[in-house]
């Protein structure tokens, strides 16, 4: 496969991202290096065709970003917003992630090998995401549709207001926000974490899992709640 | 937006180029803050009872040494004066309430940024990388330091309401985000006696967290009061002659990225601001996690 590297040292994340959207696609699929990243943000956003990206380094706010069909792979830490609205192909960041990771995500699967912080999984639509380490507070918040499995510890509120995406969670829960709820695992679930653990990589047993998802009871409004959830 | 950096020195000779250090970090957070920029440093400490007195005014051409000398006349002190711009650092063996009596009796408009014995501050209005050079930020030497860009959203563009801001002495803090109940902290400090300089969320912030640390609380303390008092969104970076003291809100809503190694503690608003600093890729990198106080400390 014909691969190409390119330096963020010598040109800018505009002129990267006009390749990757242009003409990379004119040339074929093929693997891209990038290099000397320096945390810059924007990072390969809107890819749209089947290419393996390596990012050698520590990236900014928004890598991979409304990502189709590609697959990014970070080898450092990631800002926020990593993935955000990723659509389908894969992002997998080999360290850890700041906030909001994969917030709105439709499709496709989001990997962070370290820990990811707060907000993980905000708004999800679809996605799935696998985090090696630990989510920061508020994560899978409002999350509507898709797969949020954490291996280690989530933090405070976690999955306030889910809607029908589902949480799983090896370690400690800090707490649960307002509407979400642990349930027992079904066998439709162990089998989800297990495909979930492979296509990431880990091998970890679905055993050790627990299932957070929505109550419901904030689907209809109830006027005699008084606000009080 | 707006754009925090600090950066402490573990090391002797790294505190001789602490502004070298520092400069491209300030540089690089211009884009989350064009419009104003400040740094403090903490050098030295002065001999008490000699004071550094940061200073400022908004006169091109003003003639500081005139100030100096009349301070010297009027006062009966000796003072030594280091110009820069609208700047002006006066060394002088006189308190901060005399001093600040006898320039609001002089009436000359000049400003006081900060009072201390270790504190040097620097703030204007520009684009940062300009504020940075003409007040030569690169030649600062010093501990630690905690700088800002600023990106206005509640107050208007001024020299005084850039960031930092300082209370007392020796103090100062920077804030990205905003606050929602200013004004009753105001409120509740005014009826302490204490006067604000700016219409300002973070002065108020500031004047509240230094207004309790003299009241007895450490700064943890203060800190503990500032989460029940203060409402809002917040990254704060606190500099103090011998502590770095960073926090975010509880909702975490600003971002922080530390990056410390044996030879130093950068703190900034985005991580590819410390993406020159030596040895950063062996550093331990960390978010600081909402509602949790950490402070460094200047080793001897």
């Amino acid at each position: 496969m014909k691969s190409v590297q390119l330096d963020l040292s010598a040109i800018s994340v505009r002129e990267l991202n006009d390749y990757l959207h242009h003409e990379l696609i004119a040339e074929g699929p093929r693997v891209v290096d990038i290099l000397k990243p320096n945390g810059m943000h924007n990072i390969a956003v809107g890819l749209d065709c089947p290419v393996e990206v390596h990012v050698r380094g520590n990236a900014g706010y928004f890598i991979g970003g409304m990502n189709k069909q590609a697959h990014i792979t970070v080898y450092g830490n990631v800002g926020w917003s990593v993935a955000e609205n990723i659509m389908s192909g894969s992002v997998r960041v080999k360290g850890s992630a700041s906030e909001c990771t994969a917030a709105s995500g439709h499709g496709g699967l989001v990997v962070i090998e370290g820990d990811s912080s707060s907000r993980c999984g905000i708004s999800m639509k679809g996605c799935d995401i696998v985090v090696g380490g630990s989510v920061g507070h508020m994560s899978g918040f409002m999350a509507q549709a898709g797969n949020l499995l954490v291996c280690g510890d989530a933090g405070a509120h976690l999955g306030d207001s889910l809607y029908e995406a589902v949480i799983y969670v090896r370690g400690r829960i800090q707490s649960l926000g307002a509407d979400a709820r642990e349930e027992p695992m079904t066998k439709a679930d162990y089998a989800k974490v297990g495909e979930l653990l492979k296509r990431a990589g880990f091998e970890l047993s679905s055993k050790e899992f627990k299932r957070v998802a929505s109550a419901r009871a904030l689907y209809h409004w109830n006027a005699e709640a008084h606000q009080e959830y | 937006m707006c754009g925090i950096i600090g950066l402490m020195a573990k090391k002797e000779e790294l505190r001789q180029s602490l502004g070298e250090l520092v400069l491209p970090m300030f540089d690089c957070m211009a884009e989350r803050g064009p419009d104003s920029a400040g740094l403090a440093v903490f050098a030295p400490a002065v001999e008490p009872p000699l004071r550094r007195f940061s200073l400022f005014s908004d006169r091109d051409g003003y003639d500081w040494n005139g100030l100096a000398r009349s301070l010297e006349a009027d006062l009966g002190c000796s003072a030594r004066i280091v110009t820069r711009d609208n700047h002006a650092e006066v060394v002088a063996a006189v308190g901060d309430d005399p001093f600040r009596g006898w320039l609001r009796r002089r009436g000359n408009g000049v400003r006081v940024l900060a009072v201390g014995h270790s504190i040097e501050l620097f703030k204007d209005v520009g684009r940062p990388d300009e504020v940075a050079r003409r007040y030569g930020f690169s030649a600062l030497r010093g501990t630690h330091c905690v700088g800002h860009t600023r990106m206005a959203t509640e107050s208007q563009v001024s020299p005084a309401h850039a960031h930092p801001f300082t209370a007392g002495e020796d103090f100062c803090l920077v804030h990205n985000g905003s606050l929602s109940n200013p004004y009753s902290l105001r409120r509740l400090l005014e009826e302490e006696n204490l006067e604000f300089e700016t219409d300002n969320d973070s002065e108020a912030a500031c004047r509240f967290l230094q207004w309790r640390m003299r009241k007895g609380d450490t700064i943890e303390q203060a800190l503990g009061s500032a989460f029940e008092k203060i409402d809002g969104f917040y990254t704060f970076l606190i500099g103090t002659a011998k502590q770095m003291v960073l926090v975010r809100d509880p909702f975490a809503c600003k971002p922080a990225v530390v990056a410390e190694t044996d030879d130093y503690v950068a703190i900034s608003s985005e991580f590819r601001s410390l993406a020159h600093l030596p040895g950063v890729a062996e550093a331990n990198i960390f978010e600081p996690l909402p509602e949790q106080i950490y402070v460094w400390r200047v080793a001897a």
